[in-house]
């Protein structure tokens, strides 16, 4: 067979080498670019923060006695690109890089709130209304059960604000909060990872404390979908998922209600999870944690180091069991 | 010809190598523009500790995928994967002793005691240590091919032990550990039914135990 092919025909070894050569050069640049793709797909970029409105009017409170209220830490501030890049809302994504860019779009207008059950006036408050409660600066500590911690200045304004229009009745033990069930618009709630919609509950007088907030805005601007726009409760002495985001409805009830991660996994997560290094997780200890943007960890303070503001809610209470 | 199949061989090879490199060569070049997010620390962790898994799981599935389609020259890439996983899963550990513990090893060993995932993905790493070390050629002869095949059997334990390491720690979305422990469970399938199939008399095993 060999002898029949024209010498002419054969491709000559340089040629060959070349053209192997190139097919080589083009499959390696081919598979190390799409490899190159994928692992960007899987690690999304940071999202910038869509810029908020200037929330107006917002009261400065001074200094000396804001610290021992534990309004503002003294503490280095948590950059606003990571507090809207990292942070859990799984009803965009369970990602905690990626929830920025499921949310991008979240529409929060109109909207509005809910207040109702053991109650003399039931009232449902549009957005603006809740903007009209005096809005003031506050400095927290955030620590997520996670083992991760932020400072965050929130602008919002007390809980118990909004609970004194509606003036709850003797009946009245705990407070119930419920986030917005709308799939279309939070898309993780198509799935089962969690029972939708979130809730969350509190102690009334956990919920009357003055350091409790309805949060609308950080760092002095409206919130960003990804921090639980348009409005938010924050408790600063407990682990984060506390604090439910893009809140509908708040009810005054009898008896304790149900909260979402209770749900999920009743020995792991508590109604009151208050911060406490000494109760670890079942799975990992809660005896430190990582301040976003340093290096090392911090050990974690009893009650988020809010414990001369509301240590005394708990006075005689077994935290280990209620944990 | 041969010849041409050896370069053949010697390129695939090459091109594993380089793309498996790829993660490490992005994560390196993003931390060092900033570009790790807010938790770099845990990035860099879970970054290896993902490619740790994906190449533990590539290992698993080379012999399934390669007697199933006829691909023998998968057998060739075997070590390298294997080594590969090996590779990301020390980087894995020493992210986390460093990032996480601050080279603290009492920290560790308290660590490995009080979380029991991190206790199950210690195991999963040791069980590779023993399989990295005697990936050569020359110890492969050493134990003989039996023995040295049962040993390397450990890759699946291996696996199993990165698979429940991951499920152990996420909250609540096990989605993409459950996948992982899927497609491990199925080729430990194949495996087993490769192994006990009544319509092959299974491979004799005996002289193993022999002195």
């Amino acid at each position: 067979m060999a002898e029949k092919i024209k010498s002419s025909e054969i491709t000559d070894k340089k040629t060959y080498l070349n053209r192997r050569l190139f097919i080589q050069a083009a499959v390696m640049a081919g598979t190390a670019t799409a490899s190159t793709l994928l692992y960007r797909r899987l690690n999304p970029k940071a999202v910038e923060k869509p810029a908020g409105e200037k929330l107006q009017e917002v009261a400065k409170t001074s200094t000396a006695d804001s610290t021992s209220s534990g309004f503002r830490v003294d503490e280095k501030l948590t950059p606003i690109q990571s507090i809207t890049n990292y942070n859990n809302f799984y009803e965009f994504d369970t990602s905690k890089s990626g929830v920025a860019y499921a949310a991008q779009g979240f529409v929060t207008k109109p909207w509005a709130v809910s207040v109702d059950g053991l109650v003399n006036k039931p009232k449902v408050f549009d957005l603006d209304e809740l903007l009209k409660f005096q809005q003031e600066e506050r400095i927290y500590r955030l620590r997520c059960v996670e083992g991760w911690s932020m400072v965050i200045p929130w602008i919002g304004f007390p809980l118990n604000k909004l609970l004194e229009k509606v003036e709850p009745t003797s009946q009245a033990k705990y407070v119930a909060f419920q986030t917005l069930l709308d799939p279309k618009r939070m898309p993780n709630q198509a799935t089962g990872i969690l029972s939708w919609p979130y809730v969350e509950g509190l102690r009334l007088d956990e919920a009357m404390h003055p350091l409790t907030i309805m949060a609308t805005g950080l760092y002095g601007e409206t919130l960003p979908p990804q921090d639980g726009a348009p409005i938010r409760l924050v408790v600063p002495w407990k682990y984060g998922f506390k604090s439910i985001k893009s809140v509908v409805k708040i009810s005054l009830v009898a008896d304790e209600p149900p909260t979402t991660w209770n749900i999920e996994a009743p020995d792991e997560y508590g109604f009151y999870s208050n911060v406490n290094p000494n109760v670890p997780h079942p799975r990992w200890s809660q005896a430190t944690e990582q301040r976003i943007g340093e290096y090392g960890r911090r050990k974690t303070l009893l009650f988020n180091g809010y414990g001369e503001q509301v240590a005394k809610l708990y006075e005689g209470m077994d935290l280990v069991k209620y944990f | 010809m041969a010849k041409d199949r050896m370069n053949n061989t010697r390129f695939f090879k090459l091109v594993i190598f380089v793309n498996a490199l790829i993660p490490l060569v992005l994560l390196l070049w993003d931390s060092y523009r900033h570009n790790v997010g807010a938790n770099p620390q845990e990035f860099a962790i879970r970054t290896t500790g993902m490619m740790t898994l994906i190449f533990l799981t590539a290992t698993v599935a080379l012999t399934p995928l390669r007697k199933t389609f006829g691909i023998n020259s998968l057998v060739k890439v075997r070590r390298m994967v294997g080594l590969f996983a090996f590779f990301y899963g020390s980087l894995h550990l020493l992210t986390y002793v460093w990032l996480d513990r601050l080279f603290n090893l009492l920290s560790v060993t308290q660590d490995v005691a009080r979380r029991p995932f991190i206790l199950v993905g210690m195991t999963g790493f040791l069980l590779m240590v023993p399989l990295a070390i005697t990936s050569t050629n020359k110890m492969v002869k050493r134990l003989g091919g039996k023995r040295w095949a049962l040993l390397h059997r450990l890759v699946y334990f291996a696996a199993i032990a990165a698979v429940i390491h991951f499920w152990l720690l996420v909250k609540s979305d096990t989605r993409l550990p459950l996948t992982f422990g899927f497609i491990v469970a199925l080729l430990l399938a194949h495996r087993l039914l490769v192994r006990f199939a009544p319509s092959q008399p299974p491979p004799k095993t005996a002289g193993l135990f022999q002195k």
